[in-house]
Order: C-alpha cells, then sequence, then structure tokens
C-alpha cells in the first residue's frame, strides 16, 4: 500500500473517522484485509472500487451495523462506541444510503428532528420551535428547502438534503455518501457538490463512494481505492492520474481476468433487425433514460453495459413494457423472451414445480382450444428446457423455491426460451450464480443468437459480454460508447463504463 | 455567495410563512373530505323525515356512533402504525360479557357470585389489556401475520362469548357498570362525552406526543424509524394493549346502552369499522390519515343508517344501502387524493 500524504508535521489534522488495519470475513469470504483509511475534518476522501471490493463492508464498520474481526474504528478521535449504542453512533456519523431512510408521510421538519425532542420538553413537540430550528438549520447550510413540506412529494435530491440535515443537526461531523449522484441529473449533481463543498468549509469529512471518477477530481482532495478486500492506494487526487486509478481497480491481471474479455468475432451478415428502439426517455428512479437510440438485428447480441442507476435496465424494462416511457418507441417483431432483473420478484412463482414455471409463457400452446392443459405437451417442452440449460432438478415437479440460486436462474431464462422467442431481452442474467451454471447460461444465450435470435443483453458483469457481437456503453442514461470489434479492452471498458473521457 | 445568503435570509419569512398557509389549507382540506357528504345527507335526511333535526333524534345518532367511534380510534391508532386487528370486535363483545357475567345475578344469566360491580368495570379492562398483549406479542414479536392471526382471534373470541352464554342474554345489570351507556350528563348520554373526549385526546397525543409522532414514522418508513433509534416493537405492541383496551370500552357502551349484554355483540362490527377509518382517510398502508378524518367516517356511517331507518326503507335493504354508500364515499376521498394508494 503506498501512503502518498502523511499527516502534517507539526500539526496533526483533526480526524472524524479511522479504520486501522480492519479485517472483516464472511464464511469464507474475506472481505477486508488489514484496510486502514483516514477521513479528516474538512475534506471531501473519494472511495473506489469495482462491485465486491469492500466498499460497503467498511461503511457497514464505519456505521456501526458490523464490528471489524480485527483492527479497530475510531470516530471523532474517540474510540467506536459499543454497537447497541446506535444513539453514540447517531451522533458522530451518518451514512446516506441509496435507499431512502426518509418517512414519506411526515414533514421535511419532522423528519430531520425524527425521534428527537426539540427545546425542553421531552415528552411533547413543540413544532412550533422544530419549525423554526429545522429551517435555521437549513439556512445555516445553505439548503433551499421548505420545512413544511411533505416528505412524499420529495424529490431524490430533496431526500438526500434531509438526511444529510438529519444527520448535521445530531452532531454528526462525518458524512458517507453512498454513490449519491446515482440517481441524479446533471444541474443536481452540480447542487450536490456545491453543497459538498460548503460542508467541508464548515468541518464536515466526507467520505464520497462513487463509480463516476471524474466526479472524484472535482470535489475530492483524497481517494482510497479498494480492490478485492485490500486498500491499495491512498492518495491526494491531484497526484494521481485517472489511468493509474483505474488500474488500481483493475489491478495487474490473474489469468482468469484477463485484459481482453475474448468475443465471438462479428460474422458477416446479421438478419433483419428485429429490435429497434428510437429516442427513448424514461423517467424512473431504477436510473432514468435521455435519447437512446438502438436496433439488434436477428443473430446479433447486443451487451447494454452500466453501473446501478445508468438507465440500461430502464431500457429493458421499457423494451418489454413494464414501465412506460415519456417519449420514443419501441418496435420489435414477432415473441419478445424477457428474463427480468430481479429473479425472485418477477422470476418465477417459488412455490410451483420446474415444469410450471417453465411453460407460463407458452401457456396457450400447452393447452387446447377449451383451454385445458396437456401435461404432456408441457413436459414436452419443460424436459427440452431442462436440457438445453442443464437443470439440475429431483423431479420436473420440484418446487422452484428448493432449487439452488443458479438453477433458479436457469428456469428463468428457460421460461423466456420456451417461447421460442425472435427478441430476447435479459438483464444479469447470471448475477449471484456459481461458475457451472454461468457457463450453461451463457452457452445458452450464445446458442439462441446462433439460432437467429435477436439478443440484448444488459450486464454489469464483464464475463456476460463474451456472448456478445457488440457493445453499447450507457452512463446517467444515455448511450456513452460503442465497442464493435471484439475482443473488448478492458481497461477502455472499464474507462467508459465509469464515465472516463475515452476516445472509442 | 455572502450576498445570496443574506438576501435568502431576508426574503424567507415571507416566503416561508406564505407556504405555511397554503400547506395547513391543503392538509385540512384533505381531512375534512367528507363534510360536504355529511352537509348533503343531513339535507337529505331533513327532506326524507322532519323528524330528522330533533335534538332527541341527533344525540340518538351519537349515542349510535359512540361505541363505534371508540373501535375506530383502536383500529385507526393500529392502522397507522402498519398493521391492523380483526379481533377488536371479538374483544368488544367478549370483555363486557365476562364482566357482566361475574357480576349479575344467576337469575339474569350471571355466574351468581354478584361481586362488586367496579369488579367487572376492571375485568373488562384486564380482558381488553390481555387480548392486546396477546395479539401484539405474536403479530410483532413473534412475525404472525396480522390479517390471518387476528382473524383467527375473532373467530375464537366471538365463539367463546357464543359457548359461554349459550345463546342468551346476560340481563338486569348493576347501575355502574351500565353507567357508561345509560347516563347522560348536561342531557347527553356519557357514552357520547368520552367517545368525543377519546377522539380529542388522541388527536391531540398524536400530533405533539413525541410516541404518537413515532407512530407515524413507523407505519410510514419502518426501516427509517429503527434506524432513528425509535423503539418499534415497543410502540407497536403497546398501540395492541391500548386499542383492545378501548375496543372493550366500546363494548361497555353498547352494552350499557342496551342494559345487557346479547351472545352476538360486535359481530360483524369491524367491517363498519375498517370502512369509517378509511373513508376518513387513515390509509391501509400505515402512516398516514388524521383522527379527525376517522371522526367524520363515524359520523358518516352514522348519519347513514339514522337516515335509513327514518327512511322507511325495509330493514332488510339497509345493509346493501350502507355498501354502496361507503363505496360513494371511497370514491370521492380517491377522486380529492385523501387515500392515494
Amino acid at each position: 500500500m503506498q501512503r502518498l500524504s502523511s499527516t502534517g508535521p507539526a500539526s496533526k489534522p483533526v480526524t472524524v473517522g479511522e479504520a486501522d488495519n480492519v479485517s472483516k470475513s464472511f464464511g469464507e469470504t474475506r472481505a477486508l484485509v488489514d484496510a486502514s483509511l483516514t477521513v479528516n475534518a474538512g475534506e471531501c476522501h473519494a472511495l473506489v472500487g469495482r462491485n465486491g471490493a469492500g466498499k460497503s463492508t467498511l461503511v457497514s464498520l464505519f456505521t456501526g451495523l458490523s464490528r471489524p474481526d480485527r483492527g479497530s474504528i475510531r470516530l471523532a478521535g474517540q474510540p467506536a462506541p459499543g454497537l447497541a449504542d446506535r444513539g453514540a453512533w447517531l451522533a458522530r456519523v451518518a451514512c446516506v444510503y441509496q435507499r431512502s431512510m426518509v418517512v414519506p408521510p411526515l414533514t421535511v421538519a419532522e423528519n430531520v428532528f425524527l425521534n428527537r425532542p426539540v427545546g425542553g420538553d421531552r415528552r411533547f413537540v413543540n413544532w412550533k420551535r422544530m419549525r423554526a430550528e429545522a429551517r435555521d438549520l437549513m439556512l445555516e447550510w445553505g439548503f433551499d428547502l421548505d420545512v413544511d413540506q411533505q416528505a412524499s412529494t420529495l424529490t431524490v435530491e430533496q431526500r438526500q438534503i434531509v438526511e444529510i440535515a438529519r444527520a448535521l443537526s445530531i452532531g454528526a461531523r462525518f458524512l458517507i455518501l453512498d454513490e449519491p449522484t446515482a440517481a441524479l441529473e446533471k444541474a443536481a449533481v452540480d447542487r450536490l457538490f456545491e453543497r459538498v463543498r460548503r460542508l467541508r468549509d464548515g468541518g464536515v469529512g466526507v467520505l464520497y463512494i462513487s463509480h463516476h471518477l471524474e466526479e472524484i477530481y472535482e470535489i475530492c482532495q483524497r481517494v482510497s481505492v479498494l480492490r478485492d478486500g485490500e486498500l491499495v492506494l491512498t492518495g491526494n487526487v491531484a497526484e494521481v492520474s485517472q489511468a493509474g486509478l483505474v488500474a488500481a481497480m483493475v489491478g495487474s491481471a490473474p489469468p482468469r481476468r484477463a485484459t481482453e474479455i475474448a468475443a465471438v468475432p462479428k460474422t458477416a451478415g446479421f438478419g433483419e433487425t428485429r429490435l429497434e428502439v428510437i429516442a427513448l426517455n424514461v423517467v424512473s428512479r431504477a436510473g432514468s433514460v435521455y435519447d437512446v437510440d438502438l436496433s439488434v438485428r436477428a443473430g446479433e447480441c447486443v451487451g447494454l453495459v452500466g453501473l446501478r442507476g445508468s438507465g440500461s435496465a430502464t431500457v429493458a424494462d421499457a423494451i418489454v413494457g413494464l414501465v412506460k416511457p415519456r417519449s420514443g418507441s419501441v418496435h420489435a417483431q414477432g415473441v419478445v423472451g424477457y428474463v427480468p432483473q430481479d429473479r425472485h420478484q418477477r422470476g418465477f412463482a417459488p412455490q410451483l414445480g420446474v415444469d410450471e414455471n417453465l411453460t407460463h409463457a407458452v401457456l396457450d400452446r400447452i393447452s387446447n382450444r377449451f383451454g385445458l392443459v396437456s401435461s404432456r405437451r408441457r413436459t414436452a417442452i419443460a424436459g427440452r428446457e431442462v436440457a438445453r440449460l442443464q437443470i439440475v432438478a429431483r423431479s420436473l415437479d420440484q418446487p422452484v423455491a428448493s432449487l439452488s440460486g443458479g438453477n433458479q436462474q436457469k428456469v428463468v431464462v428457460g421460461r423466456a426460451l420456451a417461447a421460442e422467442p425472435s427478441v430476447l431481452v435479459a438483464i444479469n442474467p447470471t448475477v449471484g450464480v456459481d461458475v457451472a451454471s454461468k457457463e450453461a447460461l451463457l452457452d445458452a444465450v450464445a446458442n439462441a443468437r446462433d439460432d437467429g435470435v435477436a439478443v440484448l443483453l444488459v450486464s454489469d458483469d464483464f464475463d456476460d459480454l463474451r456472448v456478445c457481437t457488440r457493445l453499447l456503453v450507457m452512463v446517467r442514461g444515455r448511450i456513452t460508447a460503442e465497442f464493435d470489434r471484439p475482443p473488448w479492452d478492458r481497461q477502455r471498458l472499464i474507462s467508459a463504463v465509469e464515465g472516463l473521457e475515452v476516445a472509442v | 455567495m455572502a450576498e445570496r445568503a443574506v438576501e435568502a435570509k431576508a426574503a424567507g419569512p415571507q416566503t416561508v410563512t406564505r407556504r405555511d398557509l397554503r400547506h395547513v389549507v391543503v392538509r385540512w382540506f384533505r381531512e375534512l373530505t367528507l363534510v360536504p357528504v355529511i352537509v348533503v345527507l343531513m339535507i337529505g335526511g331533513a327532506l326524507v323525515n322532519p323528524v330528522f333535526f330533533t335534538t332527541s333524534n341527533l344525540i340518538n345518532v351519537a349515542e349510535g356512533g359512540a361505541a363505534l367511534g371508540m373501535v375506530v380510534v383502536a383500529e385507526s391508532l393500529i392502522l397507522l402504525t402498519g398493521k391492523f386487528d380483526i379481533s377488536l370486535q371479538g374483544t368488544f363483545g367478549l370483555a363486557p360479557l365476562l364482566g357482566a357475567w361475574l357480576i349479575a345475578p344467576k337469575a339474569s344469566e350471571g355466574l351468581g357470585t354478584q361481586w362488586n360491580p367496579l369488579v367487572g368495570l376492571l375485568v373488562v379492562v384486564l380482558v381488553g389489556l390481555a387480548v392486546g398483549t396477546f395479539n401484539g406479542l405474536l403479530v410483532i414479536k413473534a412475525n404472525f401475520n396480522a390479517f390471518i392471526f387476528t382473524l383467527a382471534m375473532s373467530i375464537l373470541l366471538t365463539g367463546l362469548q357464543l359457548g359461554w352464554l349459550g345463546g342468551q342474554t346476560v340481563y338486569n345489570l348493576p347501575q355502574a357498570y351500565i353507567y357508561l351507556g345509560a347516563e347522560s350528563w348536561l342531557g347527553v348520554p356519557v357514552a357520547v362525552w368520552i367517545t368525543a373526549a377519546t377522539f380529542a385526546i388522541a388527536a391531540w397525543f398524536l400530533r405533539y406526543h413525541r410516541v404518537g409522532r413515532a407512530m407515524y414514522a413507523i407505519g410510514g418508513n419502518l426501516e427509517a424509524a429503527r434506524a432513528a433509534g425509535i423503539r418499534v416493537d415497543r410502540i407497536r405492541i403497546g398501540v395492541f394493549m391500548v386499542a383492545s383496551v378501548l375496543a372493550a370500552t366500546g363494548g361497555l357502551m353498547q352494552a350499557g346502552r342496551v342494559t345487557a349484554v346479547t351472545a352476538g355483540q360486535g359481530s360483524n362490527l369491524i367491517f363498519g369499522v375498517f370502512a369509517a377509518a378509511v373513508i376518513g382517510g387513515i390509509s391501509l398502508e400505515g402512516g398516514r390519515g388524521r383522527i379527525i378524518g376517522a371522526l367524520t367516517g363515524v359520523i358518516l356511517l352514522s348519519l347513514v343508517t339514522n337516515i335509513l331507518t327514518l327512511s322507511n326503507i325495509s330493514s332488510a335493504w339497509i345493509d346493501a344501502v350502507d355498501g354502496a354508500i361507503i363505496l360513494i364515499a371511497l370514491g370521492l376521498a380517491k377522486l380529492i387524493g385523501t387515500e392515494r394508494t
């Protein structure tokens, strides 16, 4: 580990949060290994790393949601309080998560002072005083927010303000912002930066977690990089180049993670255009989409690559009609097969058997004209999909809930393929499955592609991209880069996905 | 930057006051959605039968709504914290029955011990507490589904009530026991005073007490409430307990009004309770709605019942008309935006 900035010689800076050689394991997985990180008062300290690098684990240690196996946490220069003492943690550190911790039916002022007495009376609410104090707080920190507004009407940006104001009013001077810009528009991002600068000037220490590296150069002084649980770099932002950051995140290339992602070469001449998206605009909490155009031809597999919140999944949901676009159009030919992002919520009916789940999209084909389902035809189709995806189940009627995660995911993909679609839209089809299942799933997608299905594969897992013939990168709701000649250069791809300027 | 801050400070108070007023108006408008409906109903009532606007009839309406109102307050408290309790109607019947049974003479279907009526009142409260604690612990701590668990409890309690009495009625109750339902202060039944006070206290508590605000936070976003250090489980269980005691008290009013406890007291009451709370703007999702709204719901339902009785509609049709009016009120509330789910 390299430390580019040492502590000052004469006056030590005031620290708001310190992790001293902390380690944390979950079972076999070593989430953090001897990581040390210091956040000073008045600085914005960036924390970056790819998914699974240990960022969330570090945050959970800093916020008292779990305890390090080894090493220690210090807050405001003192040893961290016991895990049970929530009040003491809240008074020292606050994390603004992506999921909202605001109570919608209450007003802004109440949310700021949630469960805390204002004035001398501990039992009764002094509304006048509470509103006045909330208003003062907003003025003091320069937040422009009506304290009487009901929280259910707030935008994402305004909810963040409420959560920041809440933390400040409790007295916390250590703020962790976990991907605060993921769901914000450009103008809102600028306003957020303005607020962060003001917080910094007010002596607050900010730990800023973001996938968007260009933001770090705009508002952070120092940056730390986590990779596979280890803190591989801490330095002044001014002294670390973007290329250096990306290199630290990706690391030297072990065999499995080659710098290049092998992919099928583009064969000459795909079929007709099967899927066409024109000037699509969608407003969504999961990531809005602006002016997206794309088309997929028969036999082509287009990878739509983007971070969570970049809008890539929203595009897929809009194509299958699960979200309503604000404008633009989607033209798809024939049957569209769909592999949803969340298999537990939209993927399968857990108590029903493998066979029933596999045939949910083709009930018309396995029933006669009176609507009675033929179990013979169901078994035939289900058996075909089980063979195609190598689904491991005791029997065809075993409930999907009792299968392993990998086999559950195979059922979800099988359900989409059973309809013999001409277009397949899949979101993260291999998320959270074992290596063998991943192979089987990707092979099935590749075979469908070779059989002439137009595939749109939405994924942020680079392993998935080897079945693609072309890649589109989405950042903040827009398609920002196109890669059309495999193999893909991992470094350039990461730079593009993280929103860095790259020449393509 | 400094200039802007100064400007904001100077402009601040003025704009804030104006916004304040707007929020207050909108809030009250939402809460009082049903007032126009109530006015229309009253005009309709006067047209149907001149008896409607007599003092004695209006007191009659209030008396009829008093017992229902107690249970509506109880259910509203639970709904606000994001749960519900169907067995409040069972408590409404069983609690006063047990109390009455212990103090009534053998000749009028009592146990024959003829204990002090105050013991009977204490038993009513204790039964409420016991049922509420049981429901609260099992729904909140053991995480049973509130719907199916309290439904089973409701069936059990009603069944006990029926089995105990074998279909009979406990009557000839001491004056102290039926005081709530049978006596009047200043010409208005005690039950009406008590229910009005209960509504007022509940509204005030929910608005100004720390625990009251915590209840909204719990129903609005459980995780956020927990993170803010609110003792989520303790409050939710406490609310179940208070609600059951309120329901038991409501049952006592009903018993006092008819000076007896019937085997069927409380059955089917809960549907009216939910209807009153929801058309009054209490959200089934939790965290939204105000007690004043629930009060308008109770008034509306009581008026409907009264007007239907006065208008000589065959009693067999009353339920159907009741249901239709609840649907209309729901539609209206949706249009105006009280119930937005």
